[in-house]
C-alpha cells in the first residue's frame, strides 16, 4: 500500500483547501477513499449523525500535479483511511502560500497521512513544515460499507436557489424552530417552511427549474406523469440543512436539489472537478 | 397589491396596514428597543409607536411616523397589540441583516384585529417570505408621567460625546450616577465599581453639546443594569437629549436617522434608584 502526491498551483492548492474546509464544516471524521483516478470524502449514514450521509469525489488529476499510488492489491487498487477532516484543514492553513504541498501515506508511530509544505524562504535552505495526520487503514472486509450512494428515484428534482439568500433564511429560521419543512415541485418553485406556537414563517423561490433528467430506468417515468405543481415534501432537522448551506465552501456552478416525498433531500453541488452530495434524512 | 385584494375577500378586512420598502428603516430602530422579548405595539394616525419594558422601572419607545411608510393605513382610532420581539426581529431579518444588502428587502404588516396573527410579507429579488407571528393581550404599560413642564435640567448633545462613555460603562458598579448642575461640573457621569469610581465630566461649552438649560443640580442614581440596554439605542442614534424632571425620572431621547435619511425617535425612560434618595433626604 503506497500513496503520494503533491500539489505545486497555487490556485490547485486553494481550491483543494476549500474543498477540505467544507468537509470539515459537514463532519467531524470521515472516510477518504484513494483510487489511482479519484479521491473521495466518504461520510455514511450512521444513525449517531443523525443519518447524515455524504459523497464528494475529486478528480485527482485536476488538483495534483504528482499523484501515485498503489492499492492493497492489483485487482483492488484502493486505499480506504479513516481520518479527521480538520487535521488537514488546519495543516492547509499553514500552506497558503507554499512552494508546494506533499502528502504522503506514512507509518510512523501510527499509519500517518504525513504533509509536508515547503513555505518561500529568503534564504537559501529551505523551511519546510511537516504535520503527521493519525489516519485508521479500513480493513478491505469493510469497504462494503462505504459503496457510493445510490441516487434515490426522487420525486422532485430542482436547481436551488441562490444558496447565500437561502442561508439567511435558514438561519433565521433556525432560531424559531428546530425542524424545517422543504417543498418544491417540477414547476421550478420550493417553499421553506417552519410552524411553532408562536410563529409560521415560509419562504417562495420561483423560476428555479428543473434540472431535465433523462431516465435510464423505466421506474422514473412514472413521475413524468405526475401534476408539475404537485408538492413534494420532507421535514428535516433544521441544523443539519444549515450545516450544509453554510458548510460549503466550493461555489458551484450548479446546484441541485432532490426530495424523495417524506422520506428524504439529496443535495448536489457540481463544481467543475468536484461533486459533493449531500442526504439528509426526513423525519416523521 | 396582490396580497390585499386576496385577503380582504376574508371574514374580516384588516384593521392595520402598511409597507415599507426597505425594511431595515423598521428593523434596526425595534433593535434598539430590543432588550426583552416581549413588545406592545400601538398604532395610530400617526405612526407605530413599540413599546418595550423592564422590572416596572424602564420603558423603551421607538416612534416610526406615518410618513416613514409607503403606506400607512388604519381603520381604527388606535389599534394596540402584544407581540415577541424577538421573533418579530428574526422575521424582519429574514433575508439578512447585513449593513449593505445589493437590494433592499420591501415589507407589508396587516393586522386583522384582536385574536389575529401579525401577518407579515416580505419580497427580496423576487423571493417572497410570509410570517404569521400570533400576538398576545396587550397589557397595560408603564405610565411615566414625564411631562416637559415638570423638566428641571436638559442637556442635547451629540451622540459621538456619549457613546464611549456608555459603551465604556463600568458594569461592576451596581448604579451610574448623573449629575446636572447650572454650576460646575455641569453635567457628571459617576461609577462606583469594584475597581473604584469613575467620573467624567462634560465642560458646558463643549463642541459636543448642542443645548444647555440646567436649572438646579440634580445628581440621581439609575440602576446601570436597566441603563446598559440603552446603549443600542445610543449607538445608532445622531444626536440624545438628556432629562430629568423635578422627581428626577430620567428621559433620553434618541433621534435616529435612516438609511434613508428621515428622522426617528427612540426614547427610554428610567426610574432613579429611591432608596439613595431616602438615605440622603
Amino acid at each position: 500500500m503506497r500513496f503520494r502526491c503533491k500539489i505545486v498551483d497555487v490556485s490547485c492548492l486553494n481550491h483543494f483547501t476549500r474543498v477540505v474546509n467544507t468537509i470539515t464544516k459537514l463532519t467531524k471524521s470521515c472516510t477518504l477513499r484513494l483510487t489511482p483516478a479519484n479521491l473521495y470524502f466518504i461520510l455514511t449514514d450512521k444513525v449517531a449523525n443523525g443519518g447524515v450521509s455524504m459523497w464528494c469525489e475529486l478528480c485527482q488529476a485536476n488538483f495534483f500535479d504528482e499523484y501515485q499510488m498503489e492499492g492493497v492489491s492489483v485487482e483492488q487498487n484502493e486505499i480506504y483511511l479513516e481520518m479527521v477532516p480538520e487535521n488537514i484543514s488546519r495543516a492547509l492553513k499553514t500552506a497558503q502560500n507554499a512552494k508546494f504541498v506533499k502528502i504522503k501515506l506514512t507509518n510512523k508511530h501510527c499509519p500517518c497521512l504525513t504533509m509536508a509544505v515547503e513555505l518561500p524562504s529568503l534564504s537559501s535552505t529551505s523551511r519546510i513544515v511537516t504535520h503527521d495526520i493519525p489516519v485508521t487503514v479500513i480493513p478491505r472486509r469493510l469497504w462494503n460499507d462505504f459503496k457510493e450512494p445510490t441516487v434515490p428515484d426522487f420525486d422532485v428534482s430542482i436547481y436551488l436557489p441562490a444558496i447565500k439568500t437561502m442561508k439567511s433564511v435558514v438561519e433565521r429560521m433556525k432560531n424559531l424552530s428546530n425542524f424545517i419543512v422543504i417543498e418544491a415541485n417540477r414547476n421550478g418553485e420550493i417553499i421553506l417552511k417552519i410552524e411553532t406556537d408562536l410563529v409560521s414563517v415560509s419562504t417562495h423561490f420561483k423560476d428555479l427549474g428543473n434540472p431535465h433528467l433523462i431516465s435510464i430506468d423505466a421506474s422514473q417515468n412514472s413521475i413524468q406523469e405526475r401534476d408539475p405543481d404537485f408538492m413534494s415534501e420532507a421535514r428535516v432537522d433544521i441544523r443539519k440543512l444549515l450545516q450544509f448551506l453554510a458548510g460549503q465552501q466550493v461555489n458551484p456552478n450548479k446546484s441541485i436539489c432532490n426530495i424523495v416525498h417524506k422520506r428524504m433531500v439529496h443535495f448536489i453541488l457540481l463544481h467543475d472537478d468536484v461533486s459533493l452530495q449531500y442526504f439528509i434524512p426526513a423525519l416523521a | 397589491m396582490a396580497f390585499l385584494s386576496q385577503s380582504q375577500s376574508d371574514d374580516d378586512p384588516y384593521t392595520f396596514t402598511c409597507s415599507l420598502d426597505n425594511v431595515r428603516n423598521l428593523s434596526n430602530i425595534l433593535k434598539a428597543i430590543h432588550f426583552k422579548d416581549h413588545a406592545a405595539c400601538f398604532a395610530t394616525t400617526n405612526g407605530l409607536k413599540v413599546t418595550v419594558e423592564n422590572a416596572k422601572c424602564l420603558q423603551a419607545n421607538a416612534f416610526i411616523q406615518a410618513g416613514i411608510f409607503q403606506e400607512f393605513n388604519i381603520q381604527e382610532e388606535s389599534v394596540i397589540f402584544r407581540i415577541n420581539l424577538t421573533v418579530l426581529l428574526d422575521c424582519l431579518t429574514i433575508f439578512g441583516a447585513s449593513a449593505v444588502p445589493a437590494t433592499p428587502t420591501a415589507l407589508k404588516m396587516c393586522y386583522r384585529g384582536y385574536g389575529h396573527p401579525l401577518t407579515l410579507f416580505l419580497e427580496e429579488g423576487g423571493v417572497v417570505t410570509v410570517c404569521k407571528i400570533h400576538t398576545q393581550e396587550p397589557e397595560e404599560t408603564l405610565d411615566f408621567d414625564f411631562c416637559s413642564t415638570n423638566v428641571v435640567n436638559k442637556i442635547i448633545l451629540q451622540s459621538e460625546g456619549l457613546k464611549e462613555a456608555f459603551s465604556e460603562l463600568d458594569m461592576t458598579s451596581e448604579f451610574l450616577q448623573i449629575t446636572m448642575s447650572p454650576a460646575k461640573p455641569y453635567f457628571r457621569l459617576s461609577t462606583f465599581g469594584n475597581a473604584g469610581s469613575a467620573h467624567l465630566d462634560y465642560p458646558k461649552d463643549s463642541d459636543l453639546i448642542e443645548a444647555f438649560h440646567c436649572t438646579e443640580t440634580q445628581t440621581n442614581r439609575y440602576k446601570i443594569s436597566l441603563l446598559k440596554p440603552s446603549t443600542k439605542a445610543l449607538a445608532l442614534s445622531c444626536k440624545v437629549s438628556i432629562r430629568t424632571d423635578n422627581r428626577g425620572f430620567l428621559s433620553l431621547q434618541y433621534m435616529v436617522r435612516n438609511e434613508d435619511g428621515q428622522i426617528c425617535f427612540v426614547e427610554y425612560y428610567c426610574c432613579p434608584d429611591e432608596e439613595v434618595q431616602d438615605a440622603e433626604s
